[in-house]
């Protein structure tokens, strides 16, 4: 493998070909939790685990799966690592398991990680595909951290439970609340794409 | 609150107040991909909210007798997402064969559903929420008329903003956020008036 691609592929997902600003995809299961530093690390985490091992086992089984029930055999793989992923924080992470409820197992239906096994893994070697699937789900963390980042700010004066901005903060509670999240990843992707424009023009 | 009422409030409430793609966010890459025509959205939205009912009954009737007599709980995530897949499968292949009409209308959307969000993610609310047979019925018709609601209000702010002038990094997904925003905001005028 050349030291070239790997590094390409690796740098892709998080730049020009960010799956949140630049696709717009799989925001359903995560934009839910992002009122909360914590639980967006935790939630992020999962969906990094699941991406790069189910893009590395059907990259494995890739000359194995018949075409016609391809999706099939790909959402097989998928719940597999989420039960993995729920199962193990229930047992070591149980309050966590709690607040996140159903949302890790919606990371199944993340359209981010059947759309990296569709457009990456069936198509590339498995070292590969590993190294795609992280950096996509890398990619993915970073954005959501830093829409957390400002939403637990703003909307409660702190970060990771501890208070920062102290008493004299009036807290935006429309952040923490559902409309918060909707405007804030508005602004990121406004902001982002101001940037690239920008960038593209020079 | 009286017992027998509890499946209606459910069932409005997940219109309303707990509007499954304003309140969790589920659905929102078919949301934002497919609001862009009024009839199309009418469409996928019909479809959702068909199959949601079903399969979210079907789910629970799965769920109640097969899994947690055979302690199969954590199998939960698959057995859920195959019943949809092949609900929606069997779906596809009835309305081909008896209605062309209705295929043409609906069937293209059928595929889409497999991998929205908001099918699996009104079959996990209800097993977390321990509802029964009855109310998990409403609650999955509630979860679908409320998908169709959002969207079909959001198709209908887009086609009035196809002449407005955006600021270029905003276009497409961007202004689409802000007004699902708005819309949530507006929705949380009815909070309050069910509380479940």
């Amino acid at each position: 493998m050349a030291k070239g691609i790997v590094k390409k592929t690796f740098l892709a997902p998080l730049g020009k070909d960010n799956p949140v600003f630049v696709q717009v995809l799989g925001i359903c299961s995560t934009l839910a939790v992002t009122n909360k530093l914590e639980n967006t690390l935790v939630m992020t985490l999962g969906v990094m685990f699941t991406t790069a091992l189910s893009s590395w086992t059907l990259s494995l089984m890739r000359s194995w799966i018949p075409s016609r029930i391809r999706m099939m055999v790909e959402t097989l793989v998928i719940a597999t690592y989420v039960i993995l992923v729920d199962i193990a924080l229930k047992a070591f992470y149980p309050e966590m398991w709690k607040q996140l409820g159903p949302y890790v197992g919606l990371i199944i239906t993340n359209c981010i990680v059947m759309g990296r096994i569709e457009a990456f893994a069936l198509q590339n070697k498995p070292g590969l595909s590993l190294i795609d699937g992280l950096a996509s789900g890398l990619g993915y963390a970073y954005v959501l951290m830093i829409i957390a980042f400002f939403r637990e700010l703003l909307g409660t004066g702190s970060l990771w439970g501890y208070p920062i901005l102290g008493s004299w903060w009036t807290n935006w509670s429309i952040m923490i609340m559902p409309p918060g999240g909707f405007f804030m990843l508005a602004i990121f992707i406004w902001v982002v794409r101001e940037v690239v424009l920008k960038e593209a023009k020079k | 609150m009286n017992e027998a009422l509890f499946p209606v409030a459910v069932f409005f409430a997940a219109i309303f107040t707990n509007n499954i793609l304003l309140t969790n966010y589920l659905g929102m890459c078919s949301f934002l991909s497919v609001s862009k025509e009024l009839e199309t959205s009418a469409g996928l939205g019909i479809a959702v909210t068909f199959v949601m009912a079903i399969t979210t009954a079907l789910n629970w009737l799965v769920y109640r007798f097969i899994l947690v007599p055979f302690s199969l709980e954590y199998l939960r995530f698959i057995v859920f997402i195959i019943v949809i897949a092949a609900f929606v499968q069997l779906i596809e292949m009835i309305i081909e064969r008896y209605s062309e009409g209705l295929y043409f209308s609906l069937g293209i959307f059928l595929p889409l559903i497999t991998v929205n969000c908001a099918i699996l993610g009104a079959s996990l609310f209800m097993v977390i929420r321990e509802y029964d047979f009855i109310t998990t019925f409403f609650f999955g018709l509630g979860s679908g008329l409320g998908w169709l609601l959002a969207i079909l209000a959001m198709a209908g702010i887009r086609m009035r903003l196809k002449t407005a002038k955006i600021p270029k990094g905003l276009e497409g997904a961007g202004i689409s956020l802000v007004i699902a925003g708005f819309m949530a905001m507006a929705f949380m005028g009815f909070s309050g008036m069910i509380t479940i």
